[in-house]
């Protein structure tokens, strides 16, 4: 009798918590549900042969591998090449150029650091759309735009890219200066502790790095459609893709942008869950430094 | 308000500390907007300041300089080449060259063509070969303003590297007067991969920056003071020319315009900084607190599959954004599958019209917050995981055994925390969602539109931001290139002013080097 009274509240506990965790599931299956449905619904819709258009039903009625098929018909490879090269160019340049900008301004401290970084934050306020339009007219004047959109685009993205060094600075700050210091004392050149000591130990931040730089060409759809301006030559995915839900196009275009999406996505997802580790300490990281 | 001392603060209940903490915030905003306006000020003092320290150091250098050194004041880098460092002085001598050749054949043009940006437009030629009329291009507003600048922009460089050649003299004859030996090109060449190291490191990154970021910024900004459109293009149209504050007074005016619509540029832009301001406050907090709500969910103990869950979630990341959102969207309209879905369930017995309506704009703006919620939760959700593992477990053990519950807990502990690590992050986060073009754009570009406003402000609708409002006066018919620029500076300015009260306003600014 005298132990009975523990053990119940003991059991009790456990019921509440069990409770507690029942809840928990509940929500986060609906959870689950909630962010998957639309891409479950694009994956079904694209292997819909009996319409092209929007139906208010989701699983199809005829099934087929019809839409992957008709997207050869279109320019759509075309585009899906372009994406992949401006990706594979920027993931490298970008990387070395932040790298360079972060490293830099993470560890040496010289006279112009300070009124760079400020500058850097003042630049980061002006929205940068608004630069778009003399941009637009500068590649025009040197012939890339439109069909060679291309190789400007590739200019554009990488020639900014060393305004957002905040994250990998902020994974800079963290390794020990004392490192640099021990090997300086030894006669190590700058450029030695770079390649010698740190980055082996950056290997997360460099994947990281590459990895937000080959994912955002995939996304971006504001400047890639400014320049290639209607030549379905120099598109990227997401531009050429855009104008298929237009008005006058979603009726015979509808399932086709579904298996499109399925076939950008698919890539990008894998390698994206496979780095995923590196990508959590990214924005982690990024979020605590500010 | 009355300041308390930290050991009254202490005394205080747990409400009244949180409201005196919101209370001394919204009383140092003054102050703070004072401290920037004085700093400012000091700062163009300091300025003139240091230019006139510079004049006195660059005259009082030439009165006690020797020969190679005067000479250096016309030719530069002769100093360096007599003192034997060629290298230097070759570079010196070669930008002179470089830089007069381009004043005279170019710069001096551009430069004196900026203050009218060109004087004639095209004009029509009969062609008596082809029998038709033809065009003969002049002058070329656009490239005028643009090289223009960019002559300014090699004007000061050459001034600086010309202070910097004359700094050089000064130094190298202290030196020498010290009786130690010169630099020589081989050891100018080593520090670039050593004590020069990041001048190597940021040679590339700021180049990219200033010719890409900064020229552009300053072009579009000087955009603003001209009148260039779609029918003042500079080139094969109309010259476009300086028209003074005319697109503010525009842009600021409370009579309705001329062009179509009843209202005034004024209303319209009021209209949407408003929502722009109240999107940016929602979608940042909704997706602040529920997504770390589904992190603490996840990081329950007894939860099981933690990694499955959160893998769920990251997919959205994941996949590009203009897929995701345009299915979206697509999902929402009014024969799409949302609206097919709750007919089935019989809540609603006709299609709402979510993004369409505009006799319910605020319908289409809950919608889009909402959808914004399932967007930036993952994300959210990652972040608030790796902070919430930084906090040490000893203190919710012995929360726990002092009897705190679940809640207090996460008022007590997490919450404090959470806001304390990741405050400078809700300020950018804050300002970037007010520059999120992506989900506004591609979930219902800006639609419903607000037939109120002129037709000539690009067709602007009641989701619109003020970017996507930019974008559209940018690509709109009349492509009116000079109030894109001036409700780009005016996003320039409201985020300006809201980073720097925020960050003057925080209790502590917190110093860099304390990470490290």
């Amino acid at each position: 009798m005298n132990t009975a009274a523990p053990v119940k509240r003991h059991m009790g506990l456990r019921a509440s918590r069990r409770a507690a965790n029942t809840a928990i599931y509940v929500v986060l299956i609906a959870i689950s549900v909630i962010w998957l449905i639309p891409f479950i619904c694009i994956l079904l819709q694209s292997f819909r042969v009996e319409s092209t258009n929007e139906v208010g039903y989701v699983v199809p009625h005829v099934w087929g591998f019809d839409n992957y098929v008709n997207l050869a018909k279109t320019d759509f490879w075309r585009w899906y090449r372009n994406t992949f090269v401006i990706a594979i160019c920027v993931a490298v340049f970008q990387t070395v150029i932040v790298l360079c900008m972060s490293y830099t301004l993470s560890r040496f401290r010289f006279k112009m650091r300070k009124p760079i970084m400020k500058l850097m934050l003042v630049l980061s306020l002006f929205p940068g759309m608004l630069t778009m339009i003399i941009l637009y007219r500068v590649l025009a004047d040197i012939g890339l735009t439109q069909a060679n959109a291309v190789p400007g685009l590739i200019l554009v993205y990488i020639a900014s890219s060393g305004m957002g060094y905040y994250v990998s600075k902020g994974f800079f700050d963290t390794i020990s200066k004392s490192l640099d210091e021990a090997a300086r004392v030894d006669g190590a050149t700058r450029l030695k502790v770079l390649v010698k000591i740190i980055l082996p130990l950056s290997k997360p931040i460099v994947i990281y790095t590459i990895l937000t730089a080959f994912m955002a060409p995939w996304g971006d759809f504001v400047f890639a459609r400014y320049i290639s301006m209607g030549t379905s030559k120099g598109m990227n995915v997401a531009v050429g893709m855009y104008n298929w839900l237009n008005k006058d196009q979603i009726g015979s275009r509808y399932t086709m942008f579904c298996a499109g999406g399925v076939l950008v996505a698919l890539p990008v997802t894998i390698l994206f869950l496979m780095l995923q580790r590196y990508y959590v300490e990214g924005v982690t990281g990024g979020a605590v430094k500010g | 308000m009355k300041r308390i001392s930290d050991l009254e603060y202490l005394k205080l209940p747990r409400y009244k500390r949180l409201a005196y903490k919101v209370a001394s915030f919204f009383a140092s905003i003054p102050g703070a907007v004072w401290g920037l306006i004085k700093k400012i000020g000091l700062a163009i003092a300091g300025l003139f300041a240091g230019i006139g320290r510079e004049i006195s150091d660059i005259v009082s250098t030439f009165v006690h300089g020797s020969a190679p050194t005067k000479i250096s004041y016309v030719v530069m880098g002769y100093g360096n080449m007599a003192r034997g460092q060629w290298l230097r002085g070759i570079l010196f001598l070669l930008f002179e060259i470089v830089f007069i050749g381009y004043m005279i054949l170019a710069g001096g043009h551009w430069l004196s063509m900026l203050p009218s940006l060109g004087k004639q437009g095209p004009t029509e030629v009969y062609d008596w070969v082809l029998d038709t009329y033809t065009y003969e291009y002049h002058d070329n507003s656009f490239k005028i303003l643009l090289y223009g600048v960019l002559t300014i922009f090699f004007i000061v460089a050459f001034i600086y590297t010309w202070r910097v050649n004359i700094r050089q003299n000064k130094i190298a004859e202290q030196i020498l007067a010290s009786g130690k030996k010169l630099k020589s090109g081989k050891d100018d060449l080593h520090s670039l991969v050593d004590d020069s190291f990041h001048k190597t490191l940021l040679a590339l990154p700021m180049t990219g920056i200033i010719v890409f970021t900064v020229l552009p910024i300053i072009f579009m900004v000087l955009v603003a003071f001209t009148n260039y459109d779609g029918t003042h293009n500079g080139y094969s149209n109309n010259l476009f020319h300086w028209v003074g504050l005319d697109n503010f007074n525009t842009m600021l005016s409370w009579t309705a315009n001329t062009r179509g619509g009843t209202q005034s540029y004024a209303a319209t832009f009021g209209e949407v900084l408003t929502w722009t301001l109240i999107w940016a406050f929602f979608a940042t907090f909704t997706n602040y607190f529920l997504g770390m709500l589904v992190a603490m969910a996840i990081n329950k103990k007894g939860i099981r599959l933690k990694k499955m869950w959160r893998t769920i979630l990251v997919m959205t990341i994941a996949i590009p954004q203009f897929i995701s959102l345009l299915y979206v969207s697509k999902m929402f309209a009014k024969n799409g599958i949302m609206n097919g879905f709750l007919m089935d369930l019989g809540l609603i017995d006709q299609a709402i019209d979510f993004f369409g309506d505009a006799s319910k704009p605020w319908l289409a703006r809950v919608t889009v917050i909402v959808i914004n919620i399932w967007i930036g939760i993952p994300y959210l959700m990652l972040m608030a995981t790796g902070i919430l593992m930084n906090i040490p477990q000893d203190l919710y053990e012995s929360a726990r055994i002092d009897g705190a519950s679940g809640w207090q807990q996460y008022s007590k502990i997490t919450l404090p925390y959470m806001l304390f690590v990741t405050g400078p992050y809700l300020l950018t986060s804050f300002t970037g969602n007010m520059n999120n073009f992506n989900v506004i754009f591609l979930l219902t570009g800006g639609a419903p539109t607000n037939s109120a406003a002129s037709s000539a402000a690009g067709n602007v609708g009641y989701t619109d931001l003020l970017i996507t409002w930019l974008f559209k006066i940018t690509t709109g018919p009349q492509s009116q290139y000079y109030l894109a620029s001036v409700v780009g500076i005016m996003v320039f300015v409201v985020v300006a002013l809201i980073t720097l009260i925020v960050y003057s306003a925080l209790p502590s600014i917190k110093n860099e080097e304390d990470f490290q």
